[in-house]
């Protein structure tokens, strides 16, 4: 039994096919990384994995349970947590209230959540803004704050959307370390990136899409052989 | 902490002493709406300031208090005490199907679709005659010929909604209202199940809304559908109540009504009737240049003296 499999997954927007009969599978414990130019249907993916679109076709499988259907709180409930490319900070709740949010899934009391929320915080290196409002946030920082918000869920499999998009060099080494602690703690990661050097430093397998199809499917160093993912990113003349 | 104690003591001594100097009964009258309104904010500001729905229906739920506790009279001749009984849990029942229908829509659809079922109501109850017996209204004998029963009565509920506002927003439900305004999207992927508690933000905001409603009918003995389900007197009134006060802050709605109730009477005493039309400027400039509201702006300023956040208020976004 797969831990976390998509099969045949297909998503059609009106006429615009975004995911075309898509299957993987993704191991526990393992940072599963997907690639692919912009449009290739990445985020589409994690957005029908954690419920927020419904299938056209194909089914979702996770710990050997269906989930495709279920809605986004239940999908968070049983396990997987995300983040948003487009981060969506609770602007007006401070860093501390927000990751609070996340953390009254699975604990209901005030003080407990605290305490939790606190534990994340400082395991994202996010403590010393706990008081401060979200709004007021650097990207970097808000970025973080996605993590430490989703973790504060206690997931089992953390969905990571772009997570070094927009970062400086020294930020995204940051985020590289970061991934890297929570695959320790235990949690299995997918990782969307258009930053290949992120996805590449830390991937143990990698997904190469585009136009919704997988294109290549291996190691960090096969992925970046591969002329069918030189193609999609560089064209026709390099592959 | 001490002093905050120490503060609402002397706010409880006050609210129940002074009442008693007042010899004027309009003077009584007044407290007795400004708690009234101060009321019906709390119950508004759950769903509205909290939660982020902003209901332009509240009228619904009040106006269903009132004609259970009149009917009650009309039709059985049971007395409309027991309409406070009744009303609450008759404004919540309705509410409970009004939501899963309403909280399919977000932002200003829903606002409008709330706006329409106070509409709806007010409709129903004008032309449903046989029921309700329409626009000639109920009238009923009131109990006391004095304000002062009144008062206390009504100073039990407000206390009452006030307490249930700040148990609710001090635990997870508060978070979890507050995440859901802030974003839902984000609130739904941390796993909180948004319909469900926009659900429970809404329900106690009806059956506050709805007890107020009861109170009412007993209290000013007359009502008709245009009284109780007015959208421009009741549903919007809420609104501009808490807004001068301060969305999602404890203590707005209470200060928002005394300053309304204030101000409307001072014009009207004024200016007669041509009142409404200085008091709607100033409705304007206030939400123009203070959209925090008193207790808002207050928490701004604290926050900006003593360096930190104070309350869920808010800045707009």
């Amino acid at each position: 039994m797969s831990y976390l499999e998509l099969r045949g997954v297909t998503k059609d927007f009106g006429g615009l096919r975004a995911v075309d009969n898509l299957s993987f599978e993704v191991e526990q414990g393992e940072i599963f990384g997907i690639i692919g130019p912009n449009g290739s249907g990445k985020t589409t993916c994690f957005n029908l994995i954690n419920g927020f679109y419904p299938l056209t076709g194909g089914e979702i499988h996770f710990r050997g349970r269906r989930i495709d259907g279920l809605p986004p709180h239940r999908i968070c409930e049983l396990g997987i947590a995300r983040t948003f490319q487009v981060v969506k900070p609770l602007r007006r709740m401070t860093v501390l209230e927000n990751v609070m949010a996340g953390a009254f899934l699975r604990e209901s009391r005030v003080a407990a959540a605290r305490r939790r929320a606190r534990e994340v915080l400082e395991f994202c290196g996010l403590a010393h803004r706990a008081d401060v409002e979200a709004k007021s946030l650097t990207i970097a920082d808000r970025k973080r704050l996605e993590i430490a918000r989703a973790l504060a869920t206690q997931p089992e499999v953390l969905l990571l959307d772009e997570t070094a998009a927009g970062l400086n060099p020294r930020e995204c080494e940051e985020a590289i370390a970061l991934i890297q602690r929570i695959r320790q703690s235990g949690v299995t990661v997918v990782v969307v990136e258009h930053v290949m050097k992120v996805i590449m430093g830390i991937s143990d397998r990698v997904l190469a899409i585009n136009f919704g199809r997988e294109i290549a499917r291996g190691t960090p160093g096969e992925i970046a052989r591969h002329p069918e993912v030189i193609r999609a990113y560089l064209g026709e003349a390099h592959a | 902490m001490g002093r905050k104690k120490w503060l609402l003591a002397a706010g409880v001594l006050v609210a129940l002493v002074f009442p008693l100097g007042l010899r004027v009964p309009y003077h009584q009258h007044i407290l007795i709406m400004i708690l009234v309104w101060a009321t019906l904010g709390n119950a508004w500001n759950l769903l509205g300031g909290y939660a982020g729905q902003a209901s332009f229906g509240h009228a619904a739920f009040f106006g269903l208090g009132a004609y259970s506790a009149g009917l009650l009279v009309h039709h059985l001749g049971i007395s409309p005490w027991w309409g406070m009984l009744l009303g609450p849990p008759v404004a919540t029942a309705f509410a409970l199907p009004i939501g899963l229908v309403c909280f399919r829509l977000r932002g200003p659809y829903f606002a409008l679709a709330t706006l329409a079922l106070g509409e709806i109501f007010r409709l129903v109850f004008t032309n449903w005659v046989a029921f309700t017996n329409g626009a000639r209204g109920i009238l009923i004998l009131p109990e006391f010929t004095r304000k002062l029963p009144y008062y206390y009565i009504m100073l039990a509920i407000f206390a009452l909604s006030l307490v249930m506002v700040r148990v609710m927003v001090n635990s997870k439900l508060g978070y979890y209202f507050v995440s859901i305004r802030e974003d839902q999207d984000a609130a739904e992927a941390l796993g909180i199940p948004a319909t469900r508690y926009k659900l429970y933000a809404l329900l106690p905001s009806a059956f506050i809304t709805g007890l107020v409603g009861a109170f009412y009918m007993n209290y000013v003995a007359f009502i008709d559908p245009h009284v109780v389900f007015s959208l421009g007197d009741v549903s919007v009134m809420i609104i501009l109540v808490v807004m001068m006060g301060g969305v999602a802050t404890l203590w707005g709605p209470a200060v928002g009504a005394a300053i309304y109730l204030a101000l409307s009477e001072a014009f009207r005493a004024r200016f007669g009737a041509v009142s409404l039309l200085p008091f709607g400027v100033l409705v304007c400039l206030v939400i123009l240049f203070m959209p925090n509201g008193v207790m808002g702006e207050a928490a701004r300023l604290g926050k900006r003296l003593a360096g930190r956040r104070e309350g869920w208020g808010g800045e707009p976004a």
